[in-house]
């Protein structure tokens, strides 16, 4: 689960990290308010969850209430990268004399937490580690031995940060770093930038904060912080059902069990010169109750055209799927035609289930292949 | 001989009273896998069908000689589950359980790995070695017994290819999944090296998917350290970055784990990657066909 970075902030203020003051705004009345409160200049910064705000225009200086109600204006409704601007994050600007970049992230490929380091932020960390490489400082941490203040003072003394007074503030950052990183069982952390103020205060100006799902039931805190009218409604849906699914931008709606076949299934879709309108898994099972309540989403989507439903019976027999794909098409009322592939065990049974029934939508194909080129033809 | 499971397996089924535990358990005893006993804390003396449980793991292997595990226990009990087992001298563990934190996992990693254990999993459906034994949730049926190694990230898709295979004549000599999660306990390197060591397995097919880098790690050590012919696999092509793919580990972050990134670091290293699970099951035939 990603957080914004106010809520990212929030966290890091939870734990020591020095962090500016701020206020969270929906509406330029509200920011006018916050800019009010706050004093002075303030910084207005769209809380979307994705990069590049900056050059979208999603981060503007305001030199007053006024102006930041007229800047809170400009910004929401604006369309980043497909994130419409619902929230404004206004926060006491901040007098910058250099950008440093501090991350920790869960690296998959050690199996361990990754600390990096380098004293050219403020910019994108992949441009630093492909031009000047020597910059950025990578320190693993053996998960059992965790933090020690060594391992800060490597990265302090390995990027060149030369001034006491700064190394002393980053030292505790990074051992504060960790320990949120480990508390929120976070699976990445990131301050770019990391400033020093022309008074020598190191701060995080920006925060990015990736909770791992799988931990969030314990993390009921974090857990709420999560922004349902962020997601799509189709999405929101499937959540509120159980329903694993995620929104694509096509017109083939896609059913299956088993997340990497479900992938396979949108490739092959493409193959076929389509495009996939969702990832949808069933899982296991192909009951009835799951299938209605896959189809009830897949269908939600406007610009779903036609669905395919891509089968593999494993210990869920094909003839068991059959008979759950007609009791849901039995309780529901689905305009669209849906290309049915079953494969595995019992598969002609299945099949001949299926073909015996032929409901008038209902299109049986003998391959993956096969059927996405039908789902693809029927979309069409 | 085989990978990771056999005939000399001797199986503890941590969770059997469970009633996903109890089914695949009883599923895997049919099939011939020498299931020696459960454990379910508080449940010591029961049995399942005559398969005595154990109230620790500690007892299953000195009452019944277990010497290895399969759990299935609830995702917030499964690492000391994990550890329980380890410290009881198995030496194969083999997880089911899916949505364990990925920090537990970082240390339950860096607990067993210099202890030389095979650790398969977690969210991973098991392990299949055809007519010897069955460890887990792989419907063997649609397996045939023979010379091919599959190692995936996937369930239903490496069902779909053993299927395929079958279909064409071709067996396999073991299934193992390692799992959808990001943190898996053996990578396809670990698996790649066991298939390497087999002189059963003639040929190995690899099928990933998005999201970490373990493909293009694997991919290095085929072309420097296998002398068997390995073809791949690799789905979600059409995935959009940051979004997570039904597996907590198929993700594309930022611009890195892509499906075409894995599938150039494989070909550059010699390993054909199937555009779909039936073409890749052709390339399989072909290539037994080219070597018979």
């Amino acid at each position: 689960m990603d957080l914004y970075e106010y809520q990212g902030k929030e966290l890091f203020k939870r734990f020591g990290i020095p962090v500016s003051e701020g206020r969270l705004a929906t509406t330029p009345d509200e920011a006018h308010l916050a800019a009010a409160e706050l004093g002075g200049q303030v910084v207005v910064k769209a809380q979307v969850l994705t990069g590049g705000r900056g050059k979208a225009g999603g981060i503007k200086l305001a030199e007053g209430p006024d102006d930041a109600r007229a800047k809170a204006k400009e910004i929401l409704g604006l369309d980043i990268r497909g994130h419409v601007v619902r929230k404004l994050w206004i926060e006491r600007a901040s007098d910058i004399a250099k950008e440093y970049y501090l991350s920790l992230t869960l690296d998959r490929g050690a199996k361990q937490p990754l600390f990096m380091f380098t004293t050219e932020g403020g910019v994108e960390i992949e441009e630093v580690a492909e031009k000047h490489p020597d910059a950025l400082v990578r320190l693993h941490v053996d998960p059992f031995e965790g933090y020690q203040p060594w391992q800060a003072r490597r990265l302090v003394y390995g990027a060149g940060v030369e001034d006491p007074n700064e190394q002393k503030q980053i030292v505790s950052i990074v051992g504060k770093l960790y320990e949120a990183f480990v508390a929120t069982d976070a699976m990445l952390t990131e301050i770019n930038p990391l400033v020093v103020t022309p008074e020598g205060e190191v701060k995080a100006l920006d925060s990015k904060f990736t909770v791992d799902d799988a931990a969030l039931y314990r993390h009921p805190d974090v857990a709420e912080m999560r922004d349902l009218d962020a997601v799509p409604p189709e999405e929101r849906a499937a959540r509120e059902k159980g329903v694993t699914y995620v929104k694509l931008d096509g017109e083939v709606g896609i059913l299956g069990n088993g997340a990497g076949l479900v992938m396979s299934t949108l490739d092959v879709i493409a193959l076929a010169g389509g495009r996939p309108a969702n990832f949808c898994d069933l899982g296991g099972g192909g009951d009835a109750e799951g299938v209605v309540d896959a189809l009830e989403v897949i269908t939600a989507d406007p610009q779903v055209k036609s669905i395919f439903f891509n089968v593999f019976g494993g210990i869920t027999r094909c003839d068991e799927v059959a008979r759950g794909i007609l009791a849901a098409l039995d309780r529901m009322t689905i305009e669209h035609p849906i290309v049915v592939r079953l494969d595995g065990t019992n598969a002609e049974e299945g099949r001949k289930i299926l073909d015996e029934a032929s409901p008038p939508n209902l299109y049986v194909e003998p391959t993956m292949l096969d059927a996405a080129r039908r789902a693809v033809e029927l979309a069409a | 001989m085989a990978i990771v499971v056999d005939r000399d397996t001797r199986l503890v089924v941590q969770g059997l009273t469970g009633s996903e535990g109890r089914f695949h358990g009883l599923r895997n005893r049919n099939y011939g896998t020498n299931v020696v006993a459960g454990v379910t804390p508080g449940k010591g003396g029961q049995d399942v069908e005559g398969i005595p449980v154990h109230d620790t793991v500690v007892e299953a292997v000195e009452h019944a000689g277990a010497n290895t595990s399969l759990i299935f226990v609830p995702a917030r009990f499964a690492a000391d589950a994990v550890y329980e087992a380890v410290d009881a001298g198995i030496g194969t563990v083999i997880v089911i359980t899916e949505h364990i934190p990925a920090h537990e996992m970082l240390r339950v990693y860096t607990y067993v790995r210099p202890k030389g254990i095979t650790l398969i999993g977690p969210n991973c459906p098991g392990v299949l070695s055809p007519g010897k034994a069955n460890v887990g949730i792989i419907p063997a049926e649609v397996f045939a017994e023979g010379a091919i190694g599959l190692v995936s990230r996937s369930g239903t898709l490496t069902y779909q290819i053993g299927y395929e295979l079958a279909q064409l004549g071709l067996g396999n000599s073991t299934i193992v999944g390692i799992g959808g999660d990001p943190v898996p306990g053996s990578s396809f390197v670990d698996v790649l090296e066991k298939f390497e060591a087999d002189p059963q397995t003639e040929l190995v097919v690899m099928v990933g998917e998005i999201g970490g880098n373990e493909e293009e790690k694997a991919a290095e050590f085929i072309r420097d350290r296998m002398t068997k012919p390995v073809l791949a696999y690799i789905a979600g092509f059409t995935a959009p970055p940051g979004k997570t793919m039904g597996h907590a580990g198929a993700i594309i972050s930022g611009s890195s784990g892509t499906a075409q990134a894995k599938k150039e670091a494989l070909e550059a290293c010699g390993v054909p990657v199937g555009t779909t699970p039936t073409e890749v099951a052709q390339l399989v035939a072909d290539a037994v066909g080219a070597r018979a």
